[in-house]
């Protein structure tokens, strides 16, 4: 089975890091970028929303806090807004320290309320803060690559690492403990397990990788403002709805379901021009209603409606 | 302290607003345990019939609210039937399915209103819109009186409602333990169908009070989820009375922070309290009383 993994693992890194010698146009590999970028929120998130089951509304926070660390280097500093890839991560992971403390006193739709407040406090503070901020103008960078194969590695390589670190936390102890904390956390407190810590434990790596994504944003797209990197519905809530779409607690959900919010997203916009938030919309409610675990983690449910659908047929003939 | 008067009327006054769209989340959230998102969406449902109303048909928003109530009673039946409840029996590793699904709902009626609407800004204007009337030294805005009062004088038939009728009677029994309450013959899925939908009619009439106050655009939405699940947790869950004493608190905070603080952390100010409610006294205001 683990030999599979890795066979299969392997197949898709060969073939995701092959692919720009294929797809050469900008726009494609604009939708791919953007895939990455999004599958690494989505494993990120997945690691504490997912396997600890604290659900997050506010990881918007974590996002544009990367974000507008990459863009202060610039703004304040005058160097490389490449060095927030590095600072950006560890500025975000510092900050939720102390919002994983508070937060963590609560529990199921409080502890997800409280995450939205903060994210929500994050975004007014980053608007009126304009000495430091630049406010609702946002700051904007003269990128200094342009290339988009050059960001398509980025993402590409963010993506490994994100789904490995978090593919080799849940398959350690801590992994074992944080699903323990989402199925029933008094008894994992009973049995010993110091929850709050082992939360935090899901929380660093979840705020570290989110983090890194927003960096990369920075970089990428050259723009950010607070209304954009710590949006609530655009970040929080569509974090949560990609995992959700992919599968909860899997490790390549989030990936999947990234590549169908990117992609979904891009056809009905440009063939159903204004209600292609509308139909999207719909299919979610779809989705969380017929498939509530997503499309990886119902993966069996699937296969055998296909293979029975296959077995009527054939049996009318 | 004649603007220090003014900042706290006016408060107290919007606040009340807001405590009735409140009332209608904490009802669902009493009887349903679950934070109904699409909350403001609604609302904004309600706005855009109450609209309709007044646009098309020249019906004054305070009349019209009562168009828009049935309408949305009947949306929130349908919504709560047809789609929450079935994911009560469905197995799932996130407990809060239910809570997504209202997002996924709000985003299919916010777009639903875009698409039909546009994405314009539009207003109500009435012959009294701009009156007001004089408190001493202090002025008032007349819609903003008129709302509140019709806004009070719903929460005291809701609370009639709940305390003496066999239904409201039912509902509380339902909020305080499922299973009891089915045991004693209460007929659970139905009074949850009607709780949603009463609490989407709710929904309605705040908005159509607060109609002639605020622009309206499908994204307002947004705004009333926000406030009313701050005034939710700061009164308690499922408590009316917390629902509209909280109301009462957000209004007052955050006309004194725009006031005394600035415009711009009118809305910090709503949610820090609402932290620190949240951290220092989870069950909201209801839990001072009891004590």
């Amino acid at each position: 089975m683990k030999t599979k993994n890795i066979i299969y693992t392997a197949i898709f890194v060969v073939i995701t890091a092959a692919l720009p010698l294929f797809i050469k146009a900008p726009y494609q590999l604009h939708m791919l970028i953007l895939v990455m970028m999004w599958a690494v929120i989505g494993t990120a998130w997945n690691l504490l929303g997912g396997y600890a089951g604290q659900v997050s509304f506010g990881h918007a926070a974590f996002f544009g806090l990367g974000a507008y660390t990459a863009g202060f280097m610039i703004f304040h500093f005058g160097i490389s807004p490449w060095w927030g890839m590095l600072l950006g991560p560890i500025v975000a992971t510092i900050i939720s320290i102390p919002i994983g403390l508070i937060c963590f006193r609560l529990r199921g739709p409080y502890f997800a309320l409280a995450m939205l407040a903060l994210g929500e406090i994050f975004r007014l503070l980053f608007i009126n803060m304009v000495s430091i901020t630049n406010g609702a103008k946002g700051i904007l960078i003269m990128p200094a690559i342009t290339s988009k194969v050059f960001y398509y590695y980025v993402g590409l390589a963010m993506l490994l690492l994100t789904v490995l670190i978090t593919y080799l936390i849940v398959h350690s102890k801590i992994g074992y403990y944080l699903v323990s904390i989402r199925e029933d956390q008094d008894a994992a407190t009973s049995l010993g397990i110091p929850t709050t810590l082992y939360k935090l434990l899901a929380l660093l790596p979840s705020a570290f990788f989110t983090g890194l994504a927003g960096a990369f944003y920075t970089n990428y797209v050259a723009f950010i403002d607070p209304h954009i990197v710590f949006n609530l519905s655009n970040i929080s809530v569509m974090v949560i709805l990609v995992v959700m779409l992919g599968g909860v607690a899997t490790t390549w959900g989030p990936t999947v379901g990234a590549l169908i919010y990117i992609f979904l997203g891009e056809i009905f916009r440009t063939t159903l021009g204004s209600a292609n938030v509308l139909v999207f919309g719909v299919l979610v409610c779809l989705i969380i209603m017929f498939l509530p675990n997503g499309i990886v983690g119902e993966l069996d449910l699937i296969k055998r409606i296909c293979t029975r659908k296959k077995e009527s047929l054939s049996g009318g003939v | 302290m004649l603007l220090f008067g003014q900042t706290v009327i006016c408060g107290i006054l919007l606040g009340g607003m807001y405590a009735l769209i409140a009332i209608g989340m904490t009802l669902i959230m009493g009887v349903m345990k679950i934070i109904n998102l699409a909350h403001g969406a609604l609302v904004m449902v309600g706005m855009y019939v109450t609209y309709v109303c007044f646009k098309e048909f020249g019906i004054d928003p305070y009349l019209g609210m009562f168009i828009a109530m049935p309408v949305l009673f009947f949306l929130g039946c349908l919504i709560q039937k047809y789609m929450i409840n079935r994911l009560v029996e469905v197995d799932s590793i996130l407990p809060e399915n239910q809570v997504l699904l209202t997002v996924g709902i709000m985003l299919v009626l916010t777009e639903t209103m875009r698409l039909i609407f546009k994405s314009d800004y539009r207003s109500v204007t009435t012959s009294y819109s701009s009156s007001t009337v004089m408190l001493g030294d202090m002025s008032i805005n007349l819609p903003m009186v008129i709302g509140f009062i019709i806004a009070m004088a719903f929460t005291f038939l809701l609370h009639l409602f709940l305390t003496r009728t066999d239904t409201g009677r039912a509902i509380r029994a339902t909020a305080q333990d499922r299973d009891a309450a089915i045991y004693m013959g209460v007929n659970s899925p139905r009074i949850t169908m009607i709780t949603f939908g009463i609490g989407s009619a709710l929904a309605a009439a705040g908005g159509s009070l607060l109609l002639p106050l605020f622009y309206l655009w499908p994204d307002i939405g947004h705004l009333f989820t926000a406030k009313s699940f701050i005034i939710t947790i700061l009164g308690g869950m499922g408590s009316t009375m917390g629902a509209a004493i909280g109301g009462l608190v957000l209004g007052i905070a955050e006309s004194l922070g725009a006031t005394y603080i600035s415009m711009g952390y009118k809305d910090v100010v709503g949610l820090v309290i609402f932290l620190l409610v949240l951290l220092f006294l989870p069950g909201g205001f209801r839990s001072l009383t009891r004590r």
